[in-house]
């Protein structure tokens, strides 16, 4: 389970955006619709109902919050762009938002490590007292104890998997190795988890 | 590369940006032939979606002005329109429009197939609907490149839907191991990838990338499951010609 909490966060926000507590808020499709037809103040919506969000996973991400900032700078001019294209069939507002956040986050990191190699603070041993003093319960919502719920029903291998895959933005190849996983097993490890995840919480069906 | 077989055991890894740049490619090559994995990646995309409930952690104020002025500056793109009208000649809509042959290499190109590329998230009909748009786009503007042996490669690029489409007619081969590969020339960035051209009959496909701010698109041969940057000469270059 540690290896899916996040690291320490600022304080909170007293008057935090309604909606930022819940992962369904429900007229983000319709926000999606208006920005798409260049409806500023409709995209100002967006960014309030979803910046906690899009900020948290790019800073989880790349770690460093400056680049954290300009990732979120890139993905919301992204979905500002996009937004007409959003497909409701295809998924929900929120697992659009965050496809292309994570996208932008991993991109980053892959770029830095080309030249020089990232300064890789994660190791499994700190994770223990991340998980001890981080104050994340203020934050806890309700889909965020549903989803920890969830993530109990995965194997060690298996959270420790996505949780390097998907916050730590390592390839499946990479989680292979520093998991001491044969070559090819990682990947199976990250599909069967999310596959249990999913059905878990009873999402994308 | 991974077999036939294996290749839908990569939707997870997929799913959270898992895999190379390599094997990506490769990937979307299959998700743009298989459904199943379509809503396998769509389904494990939301689940891992709500991971970041627990990550979620207040930006800094001075981003939302930041985010809200950088929009202003942008154009949102059109929505994808489904149409039904038949296939539009691109090459009736070129006016003005240039390219350059790296003639040496296009002695590669000899045989009786062609290409196609398809972006992920997106089924054939929206594909084909999306490169109609940009094909009877009022601002369409063509480009076409005769190869010898009577293939041709005719790109069409709209501004104003910010998307491109390349239609073939019998393409050959890609030599062994190889691929054809799409780049637009982005101003500042170069060459960017705009996806890899499986072998296929004769069709019309869309570009990925902003083909509003390419300069020019162009094809070269990569080592099967494409690369990031163009490792050898063009066979073709198309000079969009109309840009600031």
């Amino acid at each position: 389970m540690e290896h899916l909490r996040p690291v320490s966060s600022g304080d909170p926000s007293p008057d935090g955006p309604p909606g930022a507590d819940t992962g369904l808020t429900p007229d983000l499709a319709d926000l999606l619709r208006r920005s798409g037809r260049a409806d500023e103040a409709a995209f100002a919506e967006l960014y309030d109902a979803t910046s906690r969000r899009v900020y948290g996973m790019a800073l989880r991400v790349v770690r460093d919050p400056a680049q954290a900032e300009e990732v979120t700078q890139e993905a919301f001019l992204e979905i500002w762009r996009t937004a007409g294209r959003f497909d409701a069939g295809k998924g929900s507002p929120y697992s659009w938002i965050l496809t292309i956040t994570h996208r932008k986050a991993v991109d980053r990191v892959r770029s830095a490590e080309a030249s020089t190699r990232r300064d890789t603070t994660y190791h499994q041993s700190d994770q223990p007292s991340d998980h001890d003093t981080t104050a994340e319960a203020v934050h806890a919502s309700l889909e965020a104890h549903r989803v920890r719920g969830a993530l109990k029903t995965l194997t060690e291998v298996q959270q420790e998997a996505i949780s390097l895959a998907y916050f730590g933005g390592y390839t499946h190849t990479e989680v292979a190795t520093m998991l001491d996983l044969p070559v090819g097993t990682a990947k199976t490890r990250i599909r069967d988890g999310l596959i249990r995840l999913r059905d878990a919480l009873g999402v994308g069906a | 590369m991974t077999t036939p077989n294996d290749v839908h055991a990569l939707s997870g890894a997929y799913a959270v940006d898992a895999l190379d740049d390599i094997e990506r490619a490769g990937f979307e090559r299959h998700l743009a032939e298989c459904a199943d994995c379509r809503a396998e990646v769509a389904s494990l995309r939301e689940a891992a979606g709500l991971l970041a409930e627990d990550a979620a952690t207040d930006p800094p104020p001075a981003l939302r002005a930041r985010v809200l002025a950088d929009i202003t500056k942008v154009r949102p793109l059109p929505p994808e329109v489904v149409t039904v009208h038949p296939a539009a000649s691109p090459s009736r809509r070129g006016r003005g429009a240039r390219f350059l042959a790296a003639a040496a290499a296009v002695v590669v190109l000899g045989g009786g197939a062609t290409v196609a590329w398809q972006q992920p998230w997106q089924d054939g009909t929206t594909q084909q609907s999306a490169a109609q748009s940009v094909l009877s786009a009022d601002d369409a503007r063509s480009t076409s490149l005769d190869f010898p042996g009577g293939a041709k490669a005719t790109v069409t690029h709209s501004d104003s839907l910010g998307e491109a489409v390349i239609v073939t007619e019998k393409m050959p081969p890609p030599p062994d191991g190889k691929v054809y590969q799409l780049w637009l020339d982005q101003p500042g960035k170069g060459m960017v990838s705009a996806g890899t051209m499986p072998a296929k009959p004769d069709q019309t496909v869309l570009l990925t990338g902003d083909a509003a701010s390419a300069t020019g698109a162009g094809i070269t041969v990569e080592p099967e499951g494409g690369s990031t940057a163009p490792t050898s000469e063009p066979i073709a270059l198309f000079d969009f010609g109309d840009q600031a």
